[in-house]
């Protein structure tokens, strides 16, 4: 195949079983830093053009179109200096493991990114903000950013082309709501993460109050193959109305859960039951969460929608970081909330209302309800909640997402609910998987 | 000299703060490497999580000692970096065993039957989470999803990934781990 031949499979095209296909050698030969030195003939804002004519969306989970977020960055001699890049690869939501996939396996591929991010808009220093229990992808992007320095890739006059540029790599403490891209900024400044009230929103006044660009580190990954070979071809990848490739995921009790690289607009059906292989032996269907723990339910009607931002955001759920998480007929629904609610109630930092009380009190609900000592009014109760952590109320998106999972579970699960308080007990109870 | 503060070890009723006599000093290594976070950042609280990260890594964890000698170096009020290292996931305020062990809770993992894995390391263990075993050789702190779902259930100790536990592989795991901090001791 000729390296230059437009590819399918942009992302993935790189990772090969080869334990070594990280490096920098094995990158270049596939064509790796390419889409770089491609930008380093154009001028930043023809890059700039690029990017927002290849229509490409955020791929952290709220998908805002890159371009058009770029866009706000003051530039010109007067603009304010330095100005910072930064890769948000602090992977934390429940069921989302295709970052840590692109870190370990192709950390060139991200700094490459980074740096075409960097030239596009004349920063200054980039950073790679990334979860500190990534041990592995820790150490491979530490020495890729040396590979890049010793291979003249950063540092001064990157390429004889006078652009400068240097890359760090900041290893999080561990919150969730480090991905919050003000909060992010707050860690790094090395403060509590609690996000920031925005306007001014980071483009502007960022890190240590300079303009700063957080994007996802699959975002950045797109950046080389859409300067490389073009808007057009990048629009062209996707099924539906959504330019591009995307990592869907699938984890829960199916055959083969996994990480697969698939044009955007991919049916969900195709993820579960094709790439996934279906449900394990023994076990049905019962729903799934389309895009990690913060979305909303889905069940089997909607197993047709094709995974594209406009057409699952139709059916009442977002694509999110497009790992899906699926739910089995063995596995208490109201278990699974209980899960995840906990898990935000445990991560929310703490600076607002409706998220620092409300969510140990939807616990606390669902605890009850679970161990059979709920009441009908707990049904009421907890729609209320849902409500009080509407967007709007809260200073960031952490408490909306915590009650997606728990608002639709309310509208398709609402049988087990009821089953449950009428019963006083979980029906679940015999489930090999639940109360062990 | 200002008073520190110990949070979560007053019992009720007692006066919250507890003034610390206990004085240490910074290593060399844990100079330099501080040193050298201080020179990326323009203020020197830009460096307190990477400090504290530091002190862990060569004490296993940050008392109230050390954060009074880290905020003599760096020039940073104890109170503003103890609401950092309070705040965050992986930095311990208090002693911690050889090994810490990190299964995973997220609801992948769950889903895969992680709970169990959980009660099982408690179990043999004989702690709960939070807790250190009396021989100082296990500390057991769930953490939410570790981003390894497609080989769930998982968990981290030691920097390394153990993937697809059931409740037979927890045994020979804990013993792995035991011997290597058994090395390290």
């Amino acid at each position: 195949m000729s390296e230059q031949q437009a590819p399918s499979n942009p992302l993935t095209r790189f990772i090969t079983d080869d334990e070594n296909c990280w490096t920098l050698e094995q990158y270049q030969t596939h064509g790796g830093y390419d889409g770089l030195k491609k930008a380093l003939t154009m001028t930043s804002p023809d890059v700039l053009e690029t990017i927002k004519q290849s229509g490409l969306r955020g791929r952290g989970g709220a998908g805002f179109p890159t371009g058009l977020k770029w866009s706000f960055v003051p530039q010109g001699d007067d603009a304010p200096s330095p100005k910072y890049m930064i890769v948000n690869a602090d992977e934390m939501e429940p069921g989302a493991f295709k970052d840590r996939w692109l870190l370990e396996k192709s950390p060139h591929q991200i700094l490459e990114g980074l740096i075409v991010g960097g030239f596009t808009l004349q920063a200054d220093i980039g950073y790679v903000f990334i979860r500190g229990d990534y041990y592995l992808a820790i150490e491979r992007i530490e020495k890729a950013i040396q590979e890049c320095y010793d291979a003249g890739l950063l540092g001064k006059n990157i390429q004889g082309s006078g652009f400068d540029y240097d890359i760090h790599i900041h290893t999080s403490a561990g919150r969730y709501i480090c991905g919050e891209e003000t909060a992010l900024i707050n860690s790094l400044e090395g403060k509590r993460a609690n996000p920031r009230a925005k306007p001014p929103f980071p483009q502007v006044a960022g890190l240590w109050g300079k303009p700063t660009i957080v994007n996802n580190v699959e975002t950045f990954c797109n950046l080389p193959h859409i300067i490389n070979f073009g808007p057009d071809w990048f629009k062209g990848l996707g099924r539906c109305k959504d330019a591009g490739t995307k990592i869907f995921g699938v984890s829960g009790r199916v055959k083969t859960p996994g990480l697969w690289e698939l044009p955007m607009g991919t049916p969900i059906r195709e993820l579960i039951e094709v790439h996934g292989g279906g449900m394990c032996d023994g076990y049905k269907l019962k729903g799934y969460l389309p895009g990690g723990g913060s979305t909303d339910f889905l069940t089997e009607e909607h197993l047709d929608t094709p995974m594209d931002y406009d057409e699952i955001g139709k059916v009442r759920s977002r694509m999110g970081t497009g790992t899906i998480i699926v739910l089995d007929d063995k596995y208490c629904p109201i278990e699974m909330v209980i899960n995840l609610v906990k898990f935000f109630a445990q991560e929310s930092c703490g600076w607002c209302t409706p998220c620092r009380e409300g969510l140990p009190w939807g616990v606390e609900i669902l605890e009850k309800i679970e161990q059979g000592r709920g009441e009908m009014c707990d049904i009421e109760q907890l729609e209320a909640l849902t409500r009080f952590a509407a967007p709007g109320n809260t200073f960031c998106a952490l408490a909306p997402g915590a009650v997606e999972p728990l608002q639709s579970a309310l509208n398709y699960y609402r049988d087990d609910f009821i089953k449950h308080i009428e019963q006083g007990c979980c029906p679940y109870e015999a489930g090999e998987h639940n109360h062990d | 000299m200002p008073e520190l503060i110990q949070p979560n070890k007053n019992k009720p009723g007692q006066h919250p703060i507890i003034p610390t006599n206990e004085t240490v000093e910074l290593s060399e290594s844990e100079i330099k490497q501080i040193n050298d976070a201080l020179h990326h950042v323009p203020f020197a609280s830009g460096a307190s999580i990477d400090a504290l990260k530091i002190i862990q890594q060569h004490r296993g964890w940050v008392s109230d000692a050390c954060l009074k000698a880290l905020s003599d170096h760096m020039k940073v009020s104890t109170a503003d970096l103890d609401a950092v290292a309070t705040f965050y996931n992986l930095i311990f305020r208090q002693p911690v065993g050889k090994v810490v062990l990190h299964p995973c809770d997220g609801i992948s993992c769950d889903l895969m039957g992680g709970k169990k894995i959980r009660k099982c390391l408690s179990k043999k263990l004989g702690i709960g989470n939070g807790q250190t075993t009396a021989d100082d050789q296990f500390t057991l702190i769930p953490l939410p999803c570790l981003g390894a779902c497609d080989k769930a259930p998982v968990m981290i100790a030691s920097e390394k990934l153990f993937e697809l536990m059931d409740e037979n592989s927890v045994a020979n795991i804990l013993k792995d781990l035991s011997s290597k901090a058994g090395d390290k001791s």
